[in-house]
């Protein structure tokens, strides 16, 4: 059995090949990695190319997984990771994560059909952008544990509390955040999820400017009303779904952290083959040949994990936590390993602002720690694993 | 259904029916796991030559090779099904050693219909053990260096010198060689020849290696004015280094493939070890060290798996890459990691050489240790596979090493 039919099968088919074929050049072409200092330098340009945006709608890319109900194509997480891994290439900081990953399978996860129909044909043609709020101030990725508080009156909820590190949340259209529900004094909390329009008067939203430009800010919600149309998934059950849809942000992160490996060590290759020391190019040394063939492993490895986790998504597998813990933790040391090597073979000119490939390393730690950093994959996998 | 499908459901069903009970989940590891055969072998249970003898009538302990020839004409696709089947409950191959998994694959390609008809039949029976004759202390990973001279004496050839690391050569029928034809070619790899040579001529003495591990199936094996008849030529005179380059890179992925196809996880063994030397029969383990070093090795296992299956699906799907010059490196490394993290666990518990004070259990453990820190040097040494990875797939440009 071979290709779409076998939910084993680990490769491309045709016409994902053709997908990635075009979206690759589509990022070299539009995205190149050096726009990253225009957006950090130009406070004013949003942080993000909006027409960049709006013309991988019309290509039909943001719509890809969005079943065809609501205008998307249909196809599998599986596809979406093939984008994924072409915008990690050149680390583009368009709002895939916020919106792709984390606000639309929310939705396609927990949403009711009339939150879906509101929201999904927006996110397909570029016009909404979703914004996700689960970290807070100090929590350390203990996302299990929010403070922000949803207080229930007779008709919604009332929110009050802070988010940080919001990706994407000063361009959102909609946010989505956790909060805490229902009795809290005895056991861990209970929490929900809620749609929260960036636009209501006791919504501050403050942009926040990391290493990696990848775009966030911190949310602050002085007691926001939410109607009950406003829930997202079940009442106090926000921890089951937020899992959920982590585990596929895990993997979509991971796909994108994969191309940002391979471009990396593409550039560093390229780089070994031009750059003369002592008369020669310094890629015909063994000490770096062994190194670069190792980095070369890592990546081979990398690859088989998330295209394992993202078949295990499309078949419905009860081992997509597991294969979310492994893509996220492997394509995470991967990329670090990749990046710290890539600015050490590129010697001087890898540690100054001028050259690119210093923002590959920036983008490898953004992403280590984002949706649980190896140890906590490792800890998960163990426990998973029964020991 | 596809014939695929067809063919795994008949192929279960016949390994199910004819592999003898007792064999089944003695196994899984691979090409070299089964019965070695040869005229000289070692006394093995009644239902393992049964199993040979079964599988031998249907073709099956070599399912892709032709029938002419006793295999079962089976294309390469369904062979591996065949193999699957085995290993899924754990029955050893009917067939295994150097010559189903190394030479039968070479003849097949570069044989003489003569040898193809003298040498593949007997060794799908396993009737004859062969044993490789590759390296010498002078030709490790600079294979090409081998030194072991054959001269023409009319219709035969005269060999003088030494091979080491010949596995089994003590118990092997025959051994194929790589040898030096020609001392005066201008490249070392131009004057190489590949000789056939039966372990029974005259001149051919055999000593056995201990390493540090204690016991082990290598040896040296000497050549004192052998002679060797001209039809054992494979190939071309002096052309028997693309054969054993062929030959190398067989089996380096077979090393990877079956050290990665041993059965149990690493990580399961790990865990049922870490439980018994800490004394914690359930729940979380209580290093979380060991825990957190355990699970990377879980993850990097699974990683590898799931590695192994996209090459062969590349495969499969007539596109190999070059991925499959990692596996080598990435399981012999993986499986040191394990017993290293073992051996951790064991603490004193895991010194025992021999005798009273340990079980026996830890006893092979640690002497499983210190075999494995061979795994990353034979069959071309990591560094070698980092060098090929490097050239041959980056493109990296050849230095003054």
């Amino acid at each position: 059995m071979s290709g779409r039919g076998n939910p084993d099968w680990l490769l491309l088919d045709e016409q994902q090949q053709m997908l990635r074929k075009t979206a690759e050049s589509f990022v070299v072409r539009n995205a190149p990695v050096g726009r990253l200092r225009r957006f950090r330098d130009d406070r004013s340009s949003g942080g993000f190319a909006r027409e960049l945006w709006r013309e991988m709608a019309e290509l039909g890319w943001l719509g890809l997984q969005i079943p065809e109900l609501y205008g998307g194509a249909g196809l599998g997480f599986f596809d979406l990771c093939v984008l994924m891994e072409a915008s990690g290439r050149e680390l583009m900081p368009e709002p895939f994560v916020s919106t792709l990953l984390l606000g639309a399978q929310m939705l396609l996860l927990g949403g009711t059909d009339e939150q879906k129909a509101a929201l999904l044909p927006g996110v397909i043609t570029g016009d909404t952008l979703l914004a996700v709020g689960y970290e807070e101030r100090g929590g350390r990725g203990g996302i299990s544990k929010p403070i922000t508080s949803a207080r229930e009156t007779s008709d919604g909820f009332v929110l009050r509390g802070e988010k940080v590190q919001v990706l994407d949340a000063h361009f959102a259209n909609r946010f989505l955040v956790s909060a805490r529900t229902g009795d809290t004094s005895a056991g861990a909390p209970h929490f929900s999820l809620f749609l929260v329009d960036p636009n209501d008067p006791r919504v501050a939203i403050e942009r926040q400017h990391r290493i990696d430009e990848q775009n966030c800010a911190i949310v602050r919600l002085d007691d926001v009303s939410v109607g009950r149309e406003g829930l997202v998934g079940e009442l106090h059950e926000g921890a089951r779904l937020l899992e959920r849809v982590l585990d596929r942000a895990r993997v979509g992160l991971a796909a994108h952290m994969l191309g940002a490996s391979e471009r990396a060590f593409e550039r560093t290759v390229e780089y070994l083959k031009e750059r003369e020391q002592f008369g020669v190019p310094i890629g015909s040394f063994q000490a770096l040949q062994h190194r670069a063939s190792r980095l070369f492993i890592e990546i081979a490895l990398t690859r088989s994990t998330v295209s394992a986790a993202a078949r295990a998504i499309d078949k419905g597998s009860d081992e997509v936590d597991a294969l979310a813990s492994l893509a996220k933790a492997i394509a995470s040391e991967t990329f670090m390993q990749v990046a710290k090597e890539a600015v050490q073979m590129h010697g001087g000119i890898g540690v100054t602002d001028e050259h690119d490939i210093g923002f590959y390393i920036k983008r490898a730690q953004a992403t280590y720690v984002s949706f649980g950093d190896p140890s906590f994959h490792r800890r998960r996998w163990a426990t998973l694993h029964g020991y | 259904m596809t014939v695929v499908e067809t063919f795994r459901r008949e192929a279960r069903a016949w390994v199910r029916e004819n592999a003898p009970r007792s064999l089944w989940g003695a196994s899984a590891a691979g090409p070299f796991d089964g019965f070695w055969g040869g005229r000289r072998h070692p006394a093995v249970a009644e239902d393992v030559l049964r199993w040979r003898d079964l599988a031998c009538e249907k073709g099956w302990s070599a399912p892709d090779w032709p029938k002419e020839y006793g295999g079962g004409g089976l294309p390469r696709e369904l062979g591996r099904i065949v193999h699957d089947e085995m290993r899924a409950i754990g029955v050893p191959r009917p067939v295994a050693g150097q010559g189903i998994a190394m030479l039968g694959p070479i003849l097949l390609t570069y044989g003489s219909p003569q040898q193809k008809q003298a040498h593949i039949p007997p060794i799908v029976r396993g009737e004859i053990r062969w044993c490789q004759g590759y390296s010498e202390p002078n030709a490790g990973s600079d294979l090409a260096n081998v030194e072991l001279r054959a001269e023409r004496d009319g219709e035969h050839w005269i060999l003088n010198g030494q091979k080491v690391w010949t596995s089994h050569a003590h118990l092997a029928d025959w051994i194929y060689c790589l040898v030096r034809s020609d001392p005066n070619a201008p490249k070392k790899q131009e004057g190489i020849s590949f000789l056939l040579v039966d372990m029974a001529s005259p001149g051919v003495t055999v000593r056995r290696i201990d390493l540090i591990s204690g016991f082990s199936p290598f040896c040296e094996t000497f050549f004192d004015d052998v002679r060797v008849p001209g039809e054992n030529l494979v190939g071309q005179p002096n052309r028997g280094w693309t054969i054993a380059k062929a030959l190398l890179a067989h089996e380096r992925s077979s090393i990877g493939r079956s050290i990665a196809r041993q059965p149990g996880s690493a990580q399961e063994e790990l865990v049922r070890r870490a439980r018994k030397h800490l004394v914690a029969p359930t729940g979380a383990l209580p290093d979380p060290l060991l825990r957190d070093e355990v699970a990377a090795l879980g993850m990097r296992e699974e990683a590898l798996h799931l590695t192994l299956a996209r090459i062969r699906q590349s495969a499969e799907s007539g596109s190999p890459g070059h991925e499959g010059s990692i596996a080598k490196v990435v399981a012999t490394e993986l499986k040191q990691w394990r017993f290293e993290i073992g051996m951790q666990t064991a603490g004193l518990e895991g010194l025992g050489w021999e005798g009273p004070g340990f079980d026996e259990e830890d006893l092979q453990y640690t002497r499983d240790w210190l075999r494995s820190r061979a795994n990353t040097i034979e069959g071309g040494s990591s560094e070698i596979q980092l060098n090929i990875i490097a050239k041959r797939v980056l493109g990296l440009p050849d230095g003054n090493q």
